[in-house]
């Protein structure tokens, strides 16, 4: 399959990020050798096989619906790089 | 006696308990020995030598506690795993100045067992590689020749146990990021099976393939921490709510008789190194003269293990690494000027080209369109690979191979072309799928590169216990490596 640099700057959009020409220009080639690499996978026929999403069952695991203690505001703000003393603060959406 | 830093984790835990050995003398002599080697390997993000130091010194006012399995012993920790008060970096620039304000299930046991942390350990950013070269602080070179990679992504944990700067070291295994950077650097790696150790506290990468395990320079020192860090934990709700064995009653079986090895033909065939083949049908041979019984077996759906990791690992990948956003942690780009240009300034100046590739491929094999073409189709043949194992674990006890293609390579050999890094997780990264425990041991060195080859033993899910077994006596029956040849 093909992959055009601006399909790669689509999906860079998707994620969230942003690469500059050179990139998108290598990314384009490493991405056609990767993923026609994954295609060699329509070699299996997989018609009714279950996907296997993870190796545990996925059992809904319950808890009581206790209130309880577990971070204080403060160690939850350390990290954060703008915060006013109570919340996270990011740039003027509105 | 020798140096204290060169004995075993069970050497000298036994040793502290006989106050034989001080936890200060310990610390002080794997401090020293990290100042003598470090600048060659550089295994270490961060340091904590007073605090460890400080930590030992009240410990030995109180006497060693004999409740405590590990005390007094120290260790090392894979950077992407919090750790209280202490820089948790993933080897990522996104996460230069993060601290975390808890530990880790893993890290918290350690501690409860009397550990002593010393520092963190480099790795590939965000544990996305295997050759530690993706960190974006420095290149760690193999103790057994610094001009070659220690493998990855626990590269850090692997040469700081080989050069013996610790006693062990936690590392984390999504695609062999255990056993592959042991068998590079000559030392014991286990990764256990998904839902044995919880990943509470680990920064996610793909989270259905993720385990934390132990690096350490034996396989008795190796069930030691397992032993320690394996467990249930209600944070992390795929971890199992099972009673964990006691691994070191699997240990001193005087034979193998009985043990039937599974022999798949797919893990020794095309693309195997002839001395990495040559090491590991000597320990066959030892296996066999020891009483084992080897099997054939077949896996068939191996050579698709690679292409079906790559877009289930991508796809969980860029769904984790979404969360840096720039607001609640990590860098945040000081240029943007609203939200979505904050988002996506501080995430390209932040994370590496490899994290970078691997987010785009994953957004890629969840997009619209393609979802049932690449990530439905890879948990199919997902669970076909699964199937696989658990047929030829019905024919055997234990599945037998290579950990690696091929030796440790040269720096730089490989960071061209990502395709053919990703080929050489070949023998590892179909267990991370079907969810299994696998452990690598050093069985020899090879006759051309003259580095360490590692063998690896696979088993059944919560069958930790016949991998050490096994392990241990093939250990017993092979000639020990000797002290690193780069150091």
């Amino acid at each position: 399959m093909k992959i055009s640099p601006e399909r790669v700057a689509q999906i860079a959009k998707l994620a969230r990020l942003e690469l500059d020409d050179e990139k998108l220009e290598l990314f384009a080639g490493q991405f056609e050798s990767i993923l026609s690499y994954m295609d060699t996978l329509n070699e299996l026929d997989t018609t009714d096989v279950a996907p296997l999403y993870s190796p545990t069952q996925h059992e809904t695991v319950l808890r009581d619906d206790e209130a309880r203690k577990t971070a204080q505001r403060t160690d939850v703000l350390s990290n954060a790089p703008q915060t006013d003393g109570q919340f996270f603060v990011v740039p003027r959406i509105v | 006696m020798s140096d204290i830093y060169a004995q075993s984790l069970s050497e000298v835990r036994a040793r502290l308990q006989a106050r034989e050995v001080s936890a200060s003398e310990a610390v002080s002599s794997c401090l020293a020995r990290t100042e003598a080697t470090e600048p060659s390997i550089q295994a270490m993000l961060a340091m904590r030598a007073e605090e460890a130091l400080a930590e030992a010194k009240a410990m030995d006012a109180d006497g060693p506690d004999p409740e405590k399995p590990l005390w007094g012993v120290p260790v090392t920790v894979k950077d992407v795993l919090c750790t209280t008060g202490m820089p948790t970096t993933c080897g990522s620039r996104i996460l230069e100045n993060f601290t975390p304000f808890y530990d880790a299930f893993a890290v918290r046991r350690l501690k409860e067992a009397g550990a002593i942390i010393l520092g963190k350990t480099n790795m590939d950013e965000f544990a996305m590689g295997s050759s530690t070269e993706n960190s974006a602080y420095k290149t760690t070179r193999n103790p057994w020749d610094l001009a070659r990679v220690p493998g990855g992504s626990s590269g850090g944990s692997a040469a700081s146990v080989a050069a013996s700067q610790a006693f062990g070291a936690l590392g984390t295994d999504t695609g062999g990021s255990i056993r592959q950077p042991a068998s590079l650097c000559g030392c014991v790696g286990m990764k256990p099976t998904y839902g044995r150790v919880s990943r509470y506290g680990m920064v996610a990468y793909g989270s259905s393939l993720d385990q934390i395990g132990p690096m350490t320079r034996t396989v008795e020192d190796n069930a030691r921490m397992l032993q320690v860090i394996a467990g249930h934990d209600p944070k992390d709700s795929t971890c199992a709510d099972l009673a964990v064995p006691d691994y070191l009653a699997a240990l001193g079986r005087e034979d193998l008789k009985g043990v039937r090895v599974g022999l798949p033909a797919e893990f020794w065939g095309e693309g195997l190194d002839p001395e990495v083949e040559a090491s590991c049908t000597a320990a066959i041979k030892t296996l066999k003269e020891l009483g084992a019984q080897p099997v054939e077996v077949s896996l068939p759906l191996s050579r698709y293990a690679i292409a079906a990791y790559y877009i289930v690992a991508t796809a969980e990948a860029s769904s984790n690494l979404a969360r840096f956003d720039g607001v609640r942690y990590g860098f945040r780009d000081s240029e943007a000027s609203e939200l979505l240009d904050l988002y996506v300034k501080s995430r390209s100046k932040g994370f590496g080209d490899e994290v970078q590739r691997r987010i785009m491929l994953g957004t890629y094999v969840l997009s619209s369109g393609y979802y049932d073409a690449y990530y439905r189709k890879a948990a199919q043949v997902r669970r076909r690979i699964r199937e696989d194992y658990e047929k030829a674990l019905t024919q055997c006890d234990v599945i037998c191979g290579p950990a690696s293609p091929v030796a440790a390579w040269k720096v730089g050999e490989l960071t061209d072309d990502p395709l053919k890094m990703y080929l050489m997780d070949i023998y590892t990264i179909s267990l991370n799928l079907a969810g299994l425990p696998g452990i690598s041991v050093p069985v020899g060195r090879g006759a051309e590169s003259g580095m360490p080859v590692g063998l690896q033993l696979l088993g059944k899910a919560f069958d930790e216990a016949t991998l050490y077994g096994v392990a241990h006596a093939l250990e017993k029956a092979t000639p020990p490596l000797g002290a690193p040849s780069g150091l």
